[in-house]
């Protein structure tokens, strides 16, 4: 699969990266080399095979909805870059 | 002070009154700074150490203290530890500061194991040198211009170059075993969902698991049994109860051990690790035990699976570092869009930028079922084989690498060279079983080399008594 500089725009809005020229024009042709890689598995016959979602053999047991020891306020807004006393701060989204 | 060669040697002392925490803990920090070029420490906690060491001295007078009293850990920079700091050795957790305890290293404390720092890594643990660090390389001990292996590239160094009893590392595709076969250290990856994975900074999280460096097996299978076992605030640990390894270590059964073709006959593998793979192999025949080559056909697609599926997962898990809530934020922002793209794109190195947008690729809605929900296949595929195969074998036996660690910036332009230094781990990482390596001799340039087996899930007990057996067969030559 060769990504082109498009796709890669794209990808990396997603992702909420930017890339210069140089780094996209690098990005472009090490996801296509890896791509180009991974794609070995189309080698594989996987006609019948389910899908594998979970690796934990444990099966999801319901408990009652207490409230318990969990963060408090001043610890959770402890790392932020920007904060006021009550919350995150980031710039403006509406002009 | 002489360095002690295992724990049990450390208990005796502190036994027989010949050394007390507090002289070990010095003893350590003495270490750590003479071999500070090492680069394996990006923090040391000097005064919490040698405190903790001063408490744990009184409770061992008044025979009040736990289990593990004497043991001085150091911890991988992915792991939380309330009050110090932790960065995934990522510019983007610059000055974060874990506000809760992982449970493993909660379990740790509570018998009175002592941390004395965290240790060097590669970014978010993706990587196989230790060279995708923030925080610079660590040199391998054996030979200082060759890379530690990694991501736990510190967390090997530490135990190689006796900065502490036994460290904490994490592996999701061979990051505790690869960097302990490049220096030949004990490395052991559990079981997935055998240790709780709260308080560890997610890579991927179907792959994700807590794993020891040690000297020898007994110190491994003692923390091990420590900090294993079910955890409220990790849904998928596992309910199955934890046996004490460590005092499970006696074999004398004979062994059904399965060795794979195509990893004996694989074109990357080193002549010299070889040899040594097969003069073990020979000498577990000598002993009784059977031995036998089979087919792995699946030897191949392994690593690809593994980097749809671990990419995918690190895209979605690295999602939450926007410089909203913790670590940088870029100061050249003018609105959010670009306060998040510019925080991730000068916060991230280039590896990981590198596996988020694949596996944001991966995971787009017109490449979802081609790739990921194909990787999903082959990883059942993988990982029934794997099982079946220890369901007839008691262990897999292999080199843990098919190179010894190799100089700095060999792999620098070429991402897929590097991470086909895993090809030998990945596959117990893809289909979570228990694998472990250990030391299998040096090569004619004394670099360490690794002996991998993989025993099936939850067998860790089967799997420290034959690793224990093997070391004891490989000294008595």
């Amino acid at each position: 699969m060769k990504i082109d500089v498009n796709t890669l725009r794209k990808i990396a809005h997603l992702a909420r990266l930017e890339f210069d020229e140089k780094g996209a024009e690098h990005m472009t042709k090490d996801m296509t080399q890896i791509l180009d890689w991974v794609e070995k598995l189309n080698e594989l016959d996987t006609s019948g095979v389910e899908p594998l979602t979970t690796m934990s053999s444990e099966e999801n047991i319901m408990r009652e909805d207490v409230v318990g020891e969990h963060l408090d306020h001043e610890k959770g807004l402890k790392n932020a870059p920007k904060r006021d006393s009550d919350y995150f701060r980031v710039p403006k989204v509406l002009e | 002070m002489e360095k002690f060669r295992s724990f049990d040697e450390i208990k005796k002392s502190l036994q027989n009154g010949d050394t007390s925490c507090k002289a070990i803990v010095n003893h350590y920090l003495e270490n750590i700074q003479t071999k500070a070029h090492l680069n394996a420490f990006v923090e040391v906690y000097t005064q919490s150490a040698l405190e903790k060491a001063e408490e744990i001295d009184k409770k061992l007078s008044t025979g009040k203290a736990g289990k593990l009293a004497g043991m001085v850990l150091g911890i991988k920079d992915v792991l939380c530890y309330q009050g110090h700091e932790a960065n995934a050795s990522s510019k983007i957790l610059s000055g974060f500061e874990s506000q809760f305890t992982a449970t493993a290293i909660q379990r740790l404390i509570d018998e009175d194991a002592i941390i004395i720092g965290r240790l060097n890594c590669d970014e978010f643990g993706m990587g196989s040198s230790n060279e995708n660090s923030v925080h610079g390389n660590t040199l391998n001990a054996a030979d200082e211009g060759r890379v530690p292996g990694g991501s736990s590239g510190g967390s090997a160094v530490a135990v190689q170059a006796n900065l502490c009893t036994a460290s904490l590392g994490t592996d999701t595709g061979g990051s505790v075993r690869q960097p302990a076969a490049f220096t030949g250290t004990v490395g052991i990856k559990p079981t997935y969902s055998r240790v709780s994975r709260w308080g560890l900074i997610a890579y991927a999280s179907s792959f994700d698991t807590i794993g020891v460096f040690s000297n020898n097996v007994k110190d491994n299978a003692m923390v091990l049994e420590t900090m294993a076992g079910p955890d409220d605030y990790d849904s998928t640990s596992s309910k199955k109860p934890v046996p004490n390894y460590s005092e499970l270590l006696h074999f004398d059964k004979r062994a059904k051990i399965a060795c794979l073709k195509e990893t004996m006959h694989s074109d990357a593998l080193q002549d010299e690790i070889k040899q040594h793979t097969l003069d073990i192999l020979d000498k577990l025949r000598e002993e009784g035990h059977q031995v036998e080559e089979v087919d792995f056909p699946l030897l191949t697609y392994v690593l690809p699976t593994y980097y749809i599926l671990t990419t995918a997962e690190a895209s979605s898990n690295l999602s939450r570092f926007d410089g909203v809530k913790y670590g940088y934020r870029t100061p050249n922002a003018h609105n959010l869009e670009s306060m998040y793209k510019l925080t991730r794109s000068e916060g991230f190195g280039e590896e990981v930028k590198r596996r988020i947008m694949l596996g944001t690729f991966v995971l787009s809605a017109s490449y979802y079922d081609a790739y990921f929900t194909k990787a999903q296949k082959v990883r059942r595929m993988i990982k029934e084989f794997t099982e079946n195969l220890l369901n007839k074998f008691d262990y897999i036996v292999m080199p843990t690498t098919p190179s010894v660690a190799f100089r700095f910036g060999e792999h620098r332009d070429d991402p897929v060279a590097m991470y086909l230094e895993d090809l030998f781990t990945v596959q117990a990482s893809v289909s979570g079983v228990p694998a472990i390596s250990i030391p299998n001799g040096n090569d004619s340039n004394g670099l360490p080399i690794g002996l991998q087996i993989m025993a099936n899930s939850f067998k860790e007990a089967d799997l420290y008594a034959f690793a224990n057996y093997l070391m004891d067969l490989k000294s008595s030559n």
